[in-house]
């Protein structure tokens, strides 16, 4: 029977995976992902994990040999943090090329410079286009429910890709929260072993990781793209099987108060939980107002997203990373992109705020509300705002 | 593009893995030549197997359908055209030949 425990969610992140008994954790310490994998070296050391945990000399080696023990066969966890994230650059392409069912818990933080170990999305959206399934988690049992789907959903021969569960760091990592524990046998029934698809084998020998000439690569990614756009329904359903078997329902987009709202909010990660109060605050003084919590951002549940905006006049959306030089932060350019094909559509306001751990409050939350509502009023051209910034 | 040798992306193996041995042979590596192939003059070739020893790839093998044994073939499927067989001759016996667009892809090609 699950049993309710007081427990740091980086330490509920190690503990999932210890429930989903991985076979391999490569992984280096940085800021704010360390507690996860410090836990999870201790479960390994004192024989409560049977596991090989490699403590290797960099990020890029930890990615490196999380692709080796994959592509061996077995169930392979790291985390990583901003610019150790970064490190592991190049070799997060390859991981969902070459088709490996890698878990990865990235704990948010931002990129450097200034030096930053705080908190916000700059990590993750640099890492935008890897090719990997990526979920945003608002809370500490997110954060576990979300660990243990990601093997599920990741191993799954219908998909076969490597998956991220995104949670904000320190406000998520470090922080105890009550978190329902599953027991082993209920994550057993959920969380079969792990049957690789394909996997080196002395028996039955295969190449991975080959060269493809200019005649095939373009094929290749054709093939992977395919497999991400593939591995929605398969995200959804085990989301669903999730729900019967743990009692908790996950959606690739959460609505709060949409049905009649005039404009809404759109967050992902942790600082939704802010946003959701002061809708509630903003409806209780009457205002439609509602919210959009994006939880899958790759692959991006389109049509998902569309119905849930289709009333809104208004989106106030909250970017927590910057993209130099484009003309909105990444969500929002995605958003309006989406909004664009459908010839239509609402006013979109992009705020960027909380980098690197800067508060945001409810009253922030309703301000950026005010502030939209009056440029969507006055017809004013959309635009972005850094949100908070001292002139 | 040319299509020789591509394959739809649908019947590319899980990420595009190698199930099968041996395939870089069945690769053409010929069409990376320019339009010149190197071309042996067999009266002055001494047998001596530099052009065999020393080509990157695969190109020169027995010539097992001369009416003389000891002489090396040269297969057009793979040759690059980088010319070390030319350089390192000893006798100066290898020599570029100018070729036409359709004649790149020829198979073995004796001289």
């Amino acid at each position: 029977m699950a049993k309710r425990v007081g427990l740091e969610v980086s330490l509920a992140c190690s503990e999932a995976v210890k429930l989903a008994n991985v076979d391999v954790i490569a992984a280096y310490p940085i800021t704010p992902q360390t507690h996860i994998v410090e836990h999870l070296s201790e479960l390994v050391a004192d024989g409560h994990l049977d596991a090989e945990f490699v403590p290797v000399e960099s990020e890029h080696s930890a990615m490196s040999a999380c692709v080796g023990s994959s592509a061996a066969g077995a169930r392979t966890f790291t985390s990583s943090s901003a610019q150790g994230l970064a490190l592991m650059h190049e070799i997060l392409f390859i991981a969902p090329a070459l088709r490996l069912p890698i878990v990865m818990a990235v704990a948010n933080r931002s990129l450097s410079g200034p030096i930053s170990i705080w908190n916000d999305h700059s990590d993750i959206m640099a890492e935008r286009d890897i090719g990997w399934i990526q979920t945003f988690a608002e809370n500490g049992q997110e954060v576990m429910d979300l660990t243990l789907h990601a093997f599920k959903v990741a191993e799954d021969h219908r998909v076969t890709l490597p998956m991220i569960v995104n949670l904000d760091g320190f406000i998520l990592t470090h922080v105890i929260e009550p978190i329902e524990m599953p027991s082993q046998e209920e994550v057993d029934a959920y969380l079969p072993p792990f049957e690789p698809q394909q996997k080196l084998d002395i028996a039955n020998p295969i190449s991975m990781g080959l060269v493809g000439v200019p005649e095939v690569y373009t094929e290749a990614r054709k093939a992977m793209l395919d497999a991400l756009e593939k591995s929605y329904p398969v995200i959804k359903e085990h989301w669903d099987g999730f729900a019967q078997q743990f009692g908790r329902q996950y959606n690739p987009i959460e609505t709060h108060h949409v049905d009649d709202a005039d404009t809404v909010l759109v967050t992902m990660g942790s600082l939704g939980e802010t946003a959701m109060t002061a809708v509630d605050e903003m409806r209780a003084a009457g205002r439609k107002v509602g919210q959009v919590r994006i939880r899958l951002w790759r692959p991006f549940p389109s049509g998902d997203f569309l119905d849930a905006i289709s009333g809104a006049k208004t989106l106030v959306v909250m970017d927590r990373a910057l993209s130099p030089g484009a003309d909105s932060g990444p969500v929002a350019t995605e958003i309006k992109s989406l909004i664009y094909a459908t010839g239509g559509g609402p006013y979109v306001a992009d705020f960027v705020a909380g980098l690197s751990g800067r508060d945001v409050t409810r009253e922030d939350f309703k301000q950026m509300v005010d502030k939209a509502e009056a440029a969507a009023a006055a017809g004013d051209p959309m635009t972005f705002e850094m949100w908070g910034v001292k002139e | 593009m040319a299509d020789e040798g591509m394959q739809s992306w649908k019947t590319l193996a899980l990420g595009c893995a190698m199930t099968e041995p041996g395939t870089s042979r069945s690769f053409n590596t010929g069409d990376w030549r320019g339009r010149q192939r190197p071309v042996t003059d067999r009266e002055k070739c001494i047998k001596c197997g530099a052009c065999y020893i020393l080509c990157p790839d695969m190109c020169y093998s027995p010539d097992t359908e001369a009416e003389e044994e000891g002489y090396w073939i040269w297969n057009g499927f793979y040759c690059k055209g980088c010319g070390i067989c030319i350089a390192e001759c000893p006798k100066d016996a290898i020599e570029w030949q100018d070729e036409k667009e359709e004649d790149k892809y020829g198979q073995a090609c004796r001289t």
